[in-house]
């Protein structure tokens, strides 16, 4: 945006700039790095200490260990079996929300009525809501619907906790988005859903890759509701890892955990790697502008 | 306001039809959060007047569970610990994450490689990142342990193992984990300022604090809001954080509501107790939440 | 609150139709994720294939179970309970008291539990006169750990009482070393507590104070003096214990850099990974002052009821469980000693066959005690607040007076 002056001045300042922006950088790359360090040595590497030095004996042994045979359970079955049951919950779970969301947004900017103001605030507050709180009663309401214990309960529960800020990101991108046009399809005889799918979907994309990286980010990490409301078939990922970590007795096997910490997230980073740029342009288009 | 109700007389059900469908659509979220949301805030709003210790239990016993939840310290230190936590970690994350917004902004060269380093602790959980964070804070073989080991050996590092201190650890990984993501709402909403107001503000002679100050932060205001909203969210739930980092110790030093109310519900079977502090947190959001929304929804039409 | 849970189990029993267990399998809900445990486990697994009941796994780890008794919860709430459950002492009788539990009393008078399982253990598997938990292990957790090698060459004897113990961790710190390795979290200074208790007060004192919830004897001289003691021992740790997971203590003894940890049995199993022998490389004595006394927590398995009658298979779950075999195999890889006096010890080590004996005696002689650290004392809101009240003394928030003060009120909020 600003534009530097050409002087020898500025040429200094720039080396300043990449020099903070190179520390920065170290800031968030450091706990990363001493994971994969520590995932690629022995054990007997690690507890006798130095943790950000570079491995002497190379080992890829920790990574096949977390990911086929590392102890989660009565069987030694590693990460691998749980990847899916995160995958088969995932998927659906930001699917529907983002679908949803982006519906209540349509209507909430589009189609406004007396009071939709304070069904977008009502909705929104729903954002802030201490999940550890809903435990009990989510679980007595999965029971009655049948759903305890199963993939689809868990589907259910994150798609209902993730209507508040799927419908806030795409309210805020779709108000931007002129007015005009859908009056004008509308005098043209359009319906709701045409309109919907013909003038609105094909411009969304941006907003949502923002609401797609929110939603899987957030439910693929989630422990608690994929703890509560899973049995023993769908247990997702991030409980195998937690059992992986939390063992309370043995001897902890630092480079496995670390190997599986670092294994349970790759879905996470590269979304975030591939979508990243996406990201940024998703939020400039609407999210932030209000 | 609503031009579908202009656009559509009034007439056989097929119209009506058509002008419910806006709301049609929008009522299934809308129930779903009345329930799952409103009922359940009700529902724990009844049970922190009950006797209520393993599960639901449904005998009246008035404000007996907020009395003792008032005399428990650790509800006191989970409180004062939130606000110090909260304030610190808001401003925190939203001052460096204008200001890496800010560097970034100045054409650089590999921007997208380090906006995604930047960005990327986002995409891990506490659960992920927990044991790591652990080892770095810990003086014996962290930083403390590193940077003595390169000869500072006065070098002194052991905030998390300090009562007073350790609540601050928090805050750095906290910051560490969603700085990044503030940078890039800021960064978007530095791309959507209109460039030619800051020419014309440079030709006249601003210099650059100046313009940054006068123009452009208050440009930002729209993507200050939203960072707001989504800082103070991750700030009232932060958990996993607190437990992978100190189990709320030293002690009870870094206990927080989130974590005093899993623990009296979940561990320590006093559910009673645990409505009652889930309660006094959800009013506390409302009391900082609602007045926002408020004026920002209110603005908006 | 039983109604609640009538409530539930009603609709369990209609959901079992469509629910995906069968009926001839269990869903067993626990903690043991580490290797040896799980290899442990998977004895029971196996046995149980053998007959044809097939095992679904359903490991939650975490906070030493307390992560497990929170999806136990949900589970149960939503009336889809696991088949079994591993769960520790007032954790059954709660649920029990909820009406949840199925009655074992006919697979335990066919097998004669009674006779073979300590009574102080049957009081947290049994309610109201009916077995709801076969119970898998006896922890005890007054142990020392100590490094013979750093002992012998300080010239220390195995200690035998408070005074003892207090010069043998003088001369260990003027070594330079680490006289007590400890971790900071709650849990591991509660077990430092329980041993100093039982120690400084003896048995009445400990049963009235932990058990009873007598206010007098927890208000006493003697509990100050407990919390005196307690301080004495904090100024024998290291600077850098606090949050310190309890195996990395335990590998502080090992190495050679402190000389005692104290810990339960479990801590056995870390030293025989790092191939040491008790005995030769390592040491393991009750703690000074508390030769007599056993400190227990015990590991049991709780059944689901999921009508009116206990599951065949739950039936056969328990039974395995009970089984002498199973005993021995499980409890020489997990460090601790059988649930029943009868089994033989061949196949334990010294510390296990000490830990057995030890047991046998004080069970015999009324010295059994339920550990108050590990839930085995007092239910769960008093053991926290305790916790509380520990942690805060043992990090410097309270003086000795103050923490007594604050136990009395800690037990009368959660009494």
């Amino acid at each position: 945006m600003v534009t530097a002056s050409n002087s020898r001045a500025s040429s200094f300042g720039r080396i300043v700039l990449y020099a903070v922006l190179g520390l920065f950088c170290i800031y968030y790359l450091l706990p990363l790095y001493v994971m994969l360090v520590n995932s690629l040595k022995p054990l007997s590497e690690i507890t006798a200490g130095g943790m950000m030095s570079l491995p002497r004996d190379w080992t890829f042994a920790p990574w096949l260990s977390a990911w086929s045979s590392a102890q989660v359970g009565v069987e030694a079955t590693g990460l691998r079996p749980y990847f899916l049951n995160s995958i088969v919950m995932v998927v659906p779970a930001v699917a529907l929300s983002t679908l949803v969301g982006a519906l209540n947004g349509y209507v909430l900017t589009k189609w406004t009525f007396r009071g939709s103001t304070i069904v977008f605030g009502l909705l929104l507050f729903g954002c802030f809501i201490p999940f550890q709180m809903v435990l009990i009663p989510m679980a007595r309401m999965l029971g009655l619907m049948g759903l305890a214990g199963s993939v689809a309960g868990l589907v259910f529960v994150h798609f209902v906790y993730g209507i508040g800020f799927s419908t806030l990101y795409f309210r805020n991108y779709y108000a931007a988005f002129p007015t005009e046009l859908v009056r004008a399809a509308q005098i043209d005889g359009a319906g709701f859903f045409r309109i919907f799918l013909r003038i609105l979907l094909p411009s969304s994309g941006p907003i949502a890759v923002v609401c797609i990286i929110w939603q899987f980010t957030n439910i693929w990490n989630d422990f608690l509701f994929g703890a509560s409301f899973s049995d023993f078939s769908s247990q997702p990922m991030t409980v195998a890892l937690n059992n992986l970590v939390q063992s309370s007795t043995g001897v902890k096997e630092y480079n496995v955990h670390f190997a599986g910490a670092i294994m349970a997230a790759l879905p996470t980073l590269f979304v975030y790697i591939v979508a990243g740029r996406y990201f940024v342009r998703g939020l400039m288009a609407g999210s932030v502008k209000g | 306001m609503s031009f579908s109700e202009k656009a559509n007389p009034r007439g056989s059900v097929g119209d009506r039809l058509r002008d419910a469908l806006p709301r049609l659509v929008l009522s299934p979220s809308v129930a779903i959060v009345a329930i799952f949301v409103y009922g359940f805030i009700f529902f724990t709003l009844y049970l922190s007047f009950t006797d209520s210790r393993i599960l639901p239990s449904f005998g009246w016993v008035g404000w007996h569970n907020y009395d003792n939840l008032f005399r428990i310290r650790a509800w006191d230190t989970a409180v004062s610990n939130l606000v110090v936590f909260g304030v610190l970690y808001i401003a925190i994350c939203c001052a460096l994450g204008l200001l890496l917004a800010i560097l970034l902004d100045q054409r650089i060269r590999a921007e997208g490689f380090i906006r995604t380093i930047y960005l990327y602790p986002m995409a891990l959980s506490f659960i992920v990142t927990g044991v790591a964070w652990k080892w770095f804070l810990d003086p014996g073989i962290g930083i403390e342990a590193v940077v003595q080991g390169w000869g500072w050996t006065d070098f002194k590092f052991n905030w998390i193992k300090d009562r007073e201190m350790a609540i601050y650890t928090i805050v750095i990984a906290a910051v560490w984990q969603t700085s990044g993501f503030v940078m890039a709402m800021f960064l978007a909403g530095l791309r959507g300022i209109d460039g030619e107001m800051m020419k014309a503000a440079q030709i006249d002679g601003a210099s650059t604090f100046a313009l940054y100050r006068r123009i452009v932060i208050p440009q930002l205001r729209p993507a200050f809001m939203s960072a707001f909203v989504v800082l103070a969210h991750m700030a009232i739930k932060s958990y996993d954080l607190v437990i992978a980092l100190t189990g709320g110790g030293p002690g009870t030093a870094t206990e927080l509501p989130a974590t005093f109310m899993y623990s009296y519900t979940f561990t320590r079977n006093q559910m009673g107790i645990g409505a009652a502090s889930a309660v006094i947190m959800l009013m506390t959001i409302a009391a900082i939440i609602v007045p926002y929304l408020w004026s920002e929804l209110r603005e908006k039409k | 609150m039983r109604k609640y849970t009538t409530m539930i189990t009603a609709a369990t029993a209609l959901l079992a139709a469509g629910s995906a267990v069968k009926a001839e399998d269990v869903e067993v809900l626990h903690w043991w994720t580490s290797g040896g445990e799980a290899a442990a486990l998977n004895v029971l697994k196996e046995d149980l294939e053998s007959q044809g009941i097939g095992w679904q796994d359903m490991p939650v780890a975490g906070g030493g179970g307390s992560q497990a008794m929170t999806v136990l919860r949900a589970r149960v709430t939503s009336g889809n309970p696991p088949t079994a459950v591993q769960m520790l002492g007032f954790d059954i009788i709660d649920w029990a008291k909820e009406g949840a539990l199925a009655n074992l009393n006919i697979q335990a008078s066919l097998e004669g539990w009674d006779d073979v399982v300590p009574e102080a253990l049957q009081s947290f598997a049994k309610y109201d006169g009916k077995w709801v938990s076969a119970p898998v292990n006896v922890h005890s957790t007054n142990w020392v750990w100590a490094n013979k090698a750093v002992l012998d060459e300080l010239g220390i004897a195995v200690p035998t009482n408070w005074d003892e113990f207090v010069a043998a961790l003088e001369k260990v710190k003027a070594s330079g070393k680490t006289a007590i390795a400890h971790g900071g979290q709650a849990w591991q200074d509660a077990t430092v507590f329980d041993a100093v208790a039982m120690s400084t007060g003896g048995p009445e004192f400990y049963k009235k104070a932990f058990i009873d919830l007598d206010e007098e004897t927890l208000g006493s001289d003697t509990m100050k003096e407990t919390f005196d003691r307690m301080a004495v021992v904090r100024s024998y740790v290291d600077d850098n214990f606090s949050g310190r997971d309890w195996n990395l203590a335990t590998a502080m003894v090992i190495n050679g850099d402190a000389a005692f940890q104290m810990m339960g049995d479990w801590a056995k199993g870390e030293f025989l990974n790092a191939g040491k022998k008790p005995g030769e490389d390592f040491l393991c004595f009750r703690f000074p002052g508390s030769q007599d006394q056993v400190t227990f927590n015990a590991d049991q398995f709780a059944m689901f009821a999921q009508g009116a009658e206990v599951g065949k298979e739950q039936a056969a779950l328990a039974t395995a469980i009970l089984s002498p075999s199973f005993q021995s195999a499980f409890n020489v890889v997990k460090g601790s000693v059988p649930a029943r006096t009868d089994v033989s010890d061949e196949a334990f080590d010294a510390c296990g066959k000490k830990g057995m004996a030890d047991l046998k005696k004080a069970a015999a002689s009324g010295n059994l005690y339920g550990s108050m650290a590990h839930g085995h004392a007092n239910p769960a809101a008093v053991k926290n607040a305790m916790y509380d009240v520990i942690t805060a003394h043992f990090n410097g928030e309270y003086d000795s007076e103050t923490a007594v003060e604050e136990l009395v009120t800690a037990v009368q909020i959660n009494k």
